[in-house]
């Protein structure tokens, strides 16, 4: 497939705004049951939340790009009941609202008592942390089930695309919690920092399965299926065209295989070796700065690893579509 | 339940790109607006099209066989490509089967054409719509023309006859028959999108004759043997019969 930057942009920014967002949710619990001797103070979620929400409004506005018609892209809400697109769709917004609620309710100090569960009492900002973190992991499954349902991608029909797009969205979150409370609250980085080591290995772990999944797959498509003759030897001698089609445009990516092979490489280097290296460094040493750089490679490196996941996709179509005259 | 469908017979196409031109002339001139083309005289044209001919070799030289090979949307039973689209865009017929999208409400998110494994759909890069064969359904249904010309243009312009176009679930349409009697295939089976549409394969006409059937050996008569030639002596015609 052709990467488009428009998905690539949307994709990696809110999964790191959800993780974001989870990063300081997962703190506030922890500190709610007193697992935590550190506190922060309201000022903390509340800007944390604010990141969050920015990520996600650029992931938004990114995604806009990627539609010939934005202006209607409201319609794009009417299928839930099919399209994990249209799913997307609601769940996104409603994310956002969410983290908005969050924010703002920290921000104001608006706190009462909503939920009493036995003896537990449920404040304002847990109860919309427990929505927003239900939210969230739909909106995860929702943005993966768009790739992981089309079943002739077979690159993408695995359960492994849900766990990376889960998995890597929460990486970048903790990392950039981390480096968020090297600054503003630096009692929590360790905390963050644990976390953030934590999941960036078990992204790893699932990436590189996905990575060894898909170097084993077997076409089930092929030029015999495509057209329907059984013959070994059968090649194209002419598309019906002599200049390109959205066909040739939409559904390869023009780059050769070591360019290809240079940036799994790079993207496995740039999501979790240097970034676990950084994090270990900079938890350390209490550096915010190599902390922040941790957060930055990390999401460097997952543009070239959503890059990547475009590319590698191989659509049956481009059977159709291989000699041009 | 009706479901209109184009047959494509591959033993007689001549890969003449008629259907081509047709499709693109009617639907080109249609209510849903031009099928745009961007330097159509230039170095590098392209643009938008329902239908493509294509060309295959099989086998190797000498004996290679050229296959042309007609494509466009193949109005799947089970279209993957309608479900994904969120909008409702994309739809399925309930009356004909005919996989259509709604250029009104089409966002061009281009999820369909990621979903539709022959790569049927082709975006408009100018009107910013996904579009793909229609069947013809401007036409096919329009009282004013005569009957016979109630076809889609592809099919009207094929000078062989290689595309017939009827109802696959009535058994007794000429594209049921055809498909029964000779073979007809679907495309990429193991994506269980039950195409509608169908291919004829090649068909080879032989006979077989073995060494014996050369000469008659079941003639009683010998009427082929050469007589014997009668002797001098023997009376002639004008002996044993008066003129
Ligand atoms: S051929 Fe492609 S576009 Fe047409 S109905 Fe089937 S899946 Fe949809
Ligand atoms: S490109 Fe148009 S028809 Fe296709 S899925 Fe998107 S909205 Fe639906």
């Amino acid at each position: 497939m052709h990467p488009a930057f428009s998905v690539i942009f949307l994709t990696t920014l809110i999964g790191a705004g959800q993780g974001l967002f989870l990063a300081l949710y997962t703190g506030q619990v922890y500190a709610f049951f007193h697992l935590l001797s550190a506190q922060a103070d309201r000022g903390f979620y509340a800007g944390g939340s604010l990141i969050a929400l920015s990520l996600l409004v650029g992931g938004l506005i990114a995604s806009f790009f990627h539609l010939g018609h934005p202006e209607r892209a409201w319609r794009s809400a009417a299928k839930w009941r099919t399209s994990w697109l249209s799913r997307e769709v609601i769940v996104l917004p409603a994310f956002m609202g969410m983290v908005l609620l969050y924010g703002a309710a920290h921000w104001l100090d608006w706190n009462p008592p909503l939920l009493t569960i036995g003896t537990l009492t449920l404040n304002a900002t847990m109860v919309f942390g427990v929505l927003g973190t239900v939210l969230c992991f739909i909106l995860f499954i929702c943005t993966a089930m768009i790739y992981a349902c089309l079943k002739f991608l077979r690159e993408w029909h695995s359960p492994l695309t849900v766990a990376n797009y889960l998995l890597l969205g929460c990486a970048s979150g903790f990392t950039l919690a981390t480096a968020y409370s090297a600054y503003t609250a630096p009692d929590l980085m360790g905390f963050y920092g644990k976390w953030a080591i934590i999941i960036t290995l078990l992204a790893m772990a699932s990436r590189i399965a996905s990575l060894l999944r898909n170097s084993k797959l077997k076409p089930k498509s092929t030029l015999q299926t495509a057209i329907g003759v059984r013959h070994n030897k059968i090649v194209q001698i002419a598309q019906g065209f002599m200049g390109g089609s959205f066909n040739t445009r939409e559904f390869f990516h023009g780059k050769g295989v070591a360019l290809l092979r240079s940036v799994k490489w790079i993207f496995l280097l740039m999501v979790f070796v240097l970034p676990l290296l950084l994090l270990a460094g900079g938890l350390s040493t209490s550096a915010a700065v190599l902390l922040s750089t941790a957060f930055l490679v990390q999401y460097a490196g997952l543009l070239f690893e959503r890059w990547f996941f475009f590319a590698q996709a191989n659509h049956p179509q481009n059977l159709y579509y291989q000699a041009i005259a | 339940m009706t479901q209109l469908a184009l047959v494509i017979d591959l033993n007689v196409c001549v890969g003449c790109h008629a259907c081509v031109t047709s499709c693109k002339e009617w639907n080109t001139s249609g209510p849903a607006g031009s099928m745009s083309d961007d330097r159509p005289y230039g170095a590098d044209p392209t643009g938008t099209f329902f239908n493509r001919v294509q060309t295959y070799e099989i086998g190797s030289f000498p004996n290679t066989e050229t296959l042309h090979f007609p494509k466009s949307c193949l109005h799947c039973e089970d279209p993957p490509c309608v479900p994904v689209c969120p909008t409702g865009a994309s739809y399925k017929r309930k009356e004909d089967g005919i996989v259509l999208v709604d250029y009104d409400k089409c966002i061009a998110c281009k999820y369909c054409s990621w979903a539709c494994p022959y790569g049927a759909r082709e975006i408009d890069e100018h009107q910013k719509v996904m579009k793909k064969c229609t069947l013809c359904v401007d036409r096919i249904y329009d009282q004013n023309l005569p009957e016979a010309e109630r076809k889609p243009a592809c099919v009207l312009a094929c000078p062989t006859s290689a595309r017939l176009f009827g109802d696959v679930h009535d058994p007794e349409s000429v594209v049921s028959a055809a498909i029964r009697e000779n073979g007809g295939y679907q495309l990429m089976p193991e994506w269980a999108t039950r195409p509608a549409n169908h291919y004829l394969p090649r068909r080879k006409t032989r006979i077989r004759i073995h060494a014996d059937e050369l000469s008659r050996a079941d003639n009683p008569l010998k009427k082929e043997r050469q007589l014997p030639q009668p002797g001098k002596s023997e009376p002639s015609l004008d002996d044993v019969t008066s003129w």
